[in-house]
């Protein structure tokens, strides 16, 4: 019985929680302390891109299919950017085992993509990823209006026609 | 669940519903609310498989499966987690049997200042001193649960305090940890170096665990002097400019005498460097690592968990399945390791880079034990209850740990096809590493070819040739995959890895595997069907080893 109440009592919460009011609602970027490349602090509210869309990828130098991805990105990046304006920022999870060869590897490989470094896992755990690659599209309002886990060859052109789309107004959300 | 666990739950989803209808004057609770979280279920049906040596399994299935729910509302964040192990999946000793809410929290933040109440990560530096952290593949999991301050009393200086027990499966460790640690931005304290265009780093911090003096007896008639406290301390400089990268950090930690060390009474050191140079399309990358007794623990006596620190190994981490056969671990009794690295891009639209561009990664690391000396005439190296032994920093000792020699290229050959080649050329310690007394080092040469070809924009095929030479441990493998996905939902493998050159002839056996995922936004189901080798898993540098399994394996997750 008591099980039962708790129950209820959560679900009842979650529901209220979530129906706020009749339409959709779509929420900002959550707080957290991440470093830049360089080294310096960083809080993941301030992330911007001039009311232009953003592409955030998280992804670890062991993910094979996140470095695919990447890569694959990195050969039509400057088209994406000189079309649509959008910038990638890849919020790298490696810990300390790992963090310092994010930066040659970015280097060597000529992405020209923002890097974030979260070896704690705080943005990762406020933005509920559980397996990496995990993307999300971000509108001009800062608001994360899409998301997606996973990657297969061709994926990224979804990406890309998703911003196209968010850029001509559409709600992209339900693709 | 225990009744304090369900009593926690009814507050706080309570206190859910009160919170948000009502227009609260308070300053931090005003802006909008947001319910998320995420969840996972891996399942695993086993299969009788005495060929390759899998267990038995009395419960036909078995499962590890958790759900978070994160609540925020203005600077206000919880957060919980449920987690069920009924029962635990081989091959995850450290994982409890059961159901329970271990993981909760609360978090409140007003301008330079955060408190966390509860379960929390945390790390300090490089994690030397302390890591608490979660990865749920490998079974770790050590969160510290007590309380957790942040403050940044001016530009350029973080602090933070914690204080608490770690995570022991349903219960706590019996040692206490309490830690501060400061990160300070020297060009946003030293006016000379405000406009300088190399940026410098410096972070320093101390931890200190007790835990209560118990009676362990070495030999009869005796018993140890064990210190209850034992602290540890860690320094810390980067540097870093628009071609340079410099990041090092030295940990010292008292004596501390424990079941991973032999109880010796000699204090642990531990001294990391890296150095970068790099521009667009290169990088090189040298470092070098010296770890002395430095494993920290909330429980003497414990072997398998309760890590306070966390110490990454400096070697190459490999995610191909026979790159991936003998990864190297951290020893944290001692090792000297050395590593360098190239990344080189040649230019796409050159003779030699092709149309698209060529990618170059080359690795080189070695690690050998440490060269222990005797602290005196009488005592034997490692005595235990004695000071041990003396070791210089970076004196390398004479037996070998692990070599790696790995490169990569990676090549578009046109629109179509994309092809990756690797080799590698390993030395790896099996005896030291895994635990094998006796054995013979592994000298294993790797080949490996990966073949990206895309039949439409939405479906693509991909094949891997791997190929694993070596005249120890099992001897000779083979394996080959193929993969066909159609972006962006669905994805199929089928592969065989074949042990051909094992010595005994009735173990050269193939593990074939076959898969299917389909992905809709953030969720996504994925089925293995197959035979699963007995092996290492290791994610950034912490290993556990799997068993032999066979059957069918079952992983769902979302995230809302």
């Amino acid at each position: 019985m008591r099980k039962i109440i708790l129950l209820l009592t959560v679900l009842i919460a979650g529901y209220v929680s979530m129906a706020q009011s009749g339409e959709k609602t779509f929420h900002k970027i959550p707080s957290a302390v991440v470093k830049t490349i360089d080294g310096r602090d960083f809080n993941t509210a301030n992330i911007e891109n001039d009311e232009k869309p953003i592409i955030l990828s998280f992804w670890a130098l062991w993910c094979t299919p996140c470095m695919r991805e990447l890569s694959a990105i990195a050969e039509v990046y400057e088209d994406w950017v000189e079309e649509t304006g959008v910038k990638l920022i890849a919020v790298s999870i490696d810990d300390s085992r790992s963090t310092s060869k994010v930066l040659p590897t970015v280097q060597g490989k000529n992405w020209e993509y923002d890097v974030l470094l979260d070896p704690n896992g705080d943005f990762k755990r406020a933005m509920n990823v559980n397996q990496i690659p995990h993307n999300f599209i971000i509108n001009g309002k800062g608001e994360i209006v899409w998301q997606h886990t996973s990657f297969s060859e061709g994926s990224q052109q979804q990406l890309i026609n998703l911003v196209r789309k968010l850029n001509a107004g559409e709600d992209i959300s339900d693709h | 669940m225990t009744k304090k666990q369900q009593k926690i739950i009814l507050l706080f989803a309570i206190s859910l519903i009160f919170i948000n209808p009502i227009q609260s004057f308070a300053q931090g609770f005003a802006g909008p609310s947001r319910v998320s979280g995420n969840f996972q279920f891996d399942g695993q049906l086993y299969r009788s498989d005495t060929l390759i040596g899998a267990p038995e399994v009395n419960e036909q299935m078995l499962m590890n499966s958790f759900a978070n729910l994160l609540f925020t509302k203005g600077d206000f964040t919880a957060g919980l987690r449920f987690e069920y192990y009924l029962n635990p999946i081989k091959g995850y000793d450290t994982k409890p049997t059961g159901i329970g809410m271990p993981y909760r929290f609360m978090t409140y933040k007003t301008g330079d200042f955060e408190v966390t109440a509860g379960s929390f990560y945390e790390q300090f530096g490089n994690g030397l001193i302390l890591r608490a952290y979660e990865d749920w593949n490998l079974g770790v999991d050590n969160f510290l649960d007590g309380l957790r301050v942040k403050f940044n009393p001016a530009e350029g200086i973080a602090l933070k305090g914690v204080y608490g027990k770690q995570r022991y499966f349903w219960d706590h460790s019996p040692g206490i940890v309490r830690g501060i640690d400061a990160d300070f931005s020297i060009n946003d304290l030293v006016n000379f170096m405000k406009e300088s265009s190399v940026r410098v780093f410096a972070g320093a911090g101390m931890v200190s665990k007790y835990q209560q003096d118990e009676l362990i007896i070495p030999k009869p008639g005796y018993r140890y002097n064990l210190p209850e406290n034992v602290p540890a301390y860690s320094g810390r400089l980067n540097l870093s400019s628009s071609n340079f990268n410099f990041i090092s950090e030295y940990a010292y930690k008292m004596n501390d005498p424990s079941s991973i060390n032999g109880f010796i009474y000699k204090p642990g050191q531990s001294l990391y460097l890296s150095a970068t140079y790099f521009r667009p399309g290169l990088s090189l990358m040298a470092s070098a690592k010296h770890t002395d007794n430095m494993s920290y623990k909330s429980r003497r006596t414990e072997s398998t968990t309760l890590d306070i620190n966390f110490l990454p190994p400096l070697t190459k981490q490999h995610t191909y399945n026979l790159s991936a056969m003998y990864p190297y671990a951290t020893q944290p009794n001692g090792e000297v390791a050395f590593q360098g690295q190239i990344i080189y891009t040649i230019k796409r639209r050159t003779k030699i880079g092709g149309n698209y561009g060529t990618f170059i990664t080359a690795n080189y690391a070695i690690v050998n034990s440490l060269n222990r000396k005797s602290i005196d005439n009488d005592t034997p190296i490692g005595e235990k209850g004695t000071l041990g032994y003396k070791a210089a920093l970076f004196d390398m000792g004479d037996e070998k740990y692990f070599r790696d020699l790995n490169i990569e290229i990676s090549r578009r050959m046109n629109r179509d096809l994309k092809v990756t080649l690797q080799y590698l050329n390993l030395l790896y310690n099996i005896d030291v590493i895994e635990g094998h007394p006796g054995e013979p080092n592994v000298k294993a040469n790797i080949g490996i070819a990966d073949i990206q070809y895309r039949l439409t924009p939405t479906k693509t095929l991909r094949f891997e040739y791997q190929h694993l030479l070596t005249k120890q441990d099992k001897g000779n493998w083979a394996m080959a995959l193929v993969e066909y996905t159609i972006a962006p939902k669905w994805s199929f493998s089928i592969s065989d890895s074949y042990n051909y050159g094992n010595p005994e002839s009735d173990q050269k056996r193939h593990y074939y595997n076959a898969t299917m995922g389909y992905t809709h936004h953030s969720s996504r189901i994925a089925l293995a069907w197959g035979r699963q080798r007995e092996g290492i898993v290791c994610v950034g540098g912490v290993c556990r080893y799997v068993p032999a399994s066979s059957g069918l394996t079952i992983t769902i997750t979302s995230s809302f």
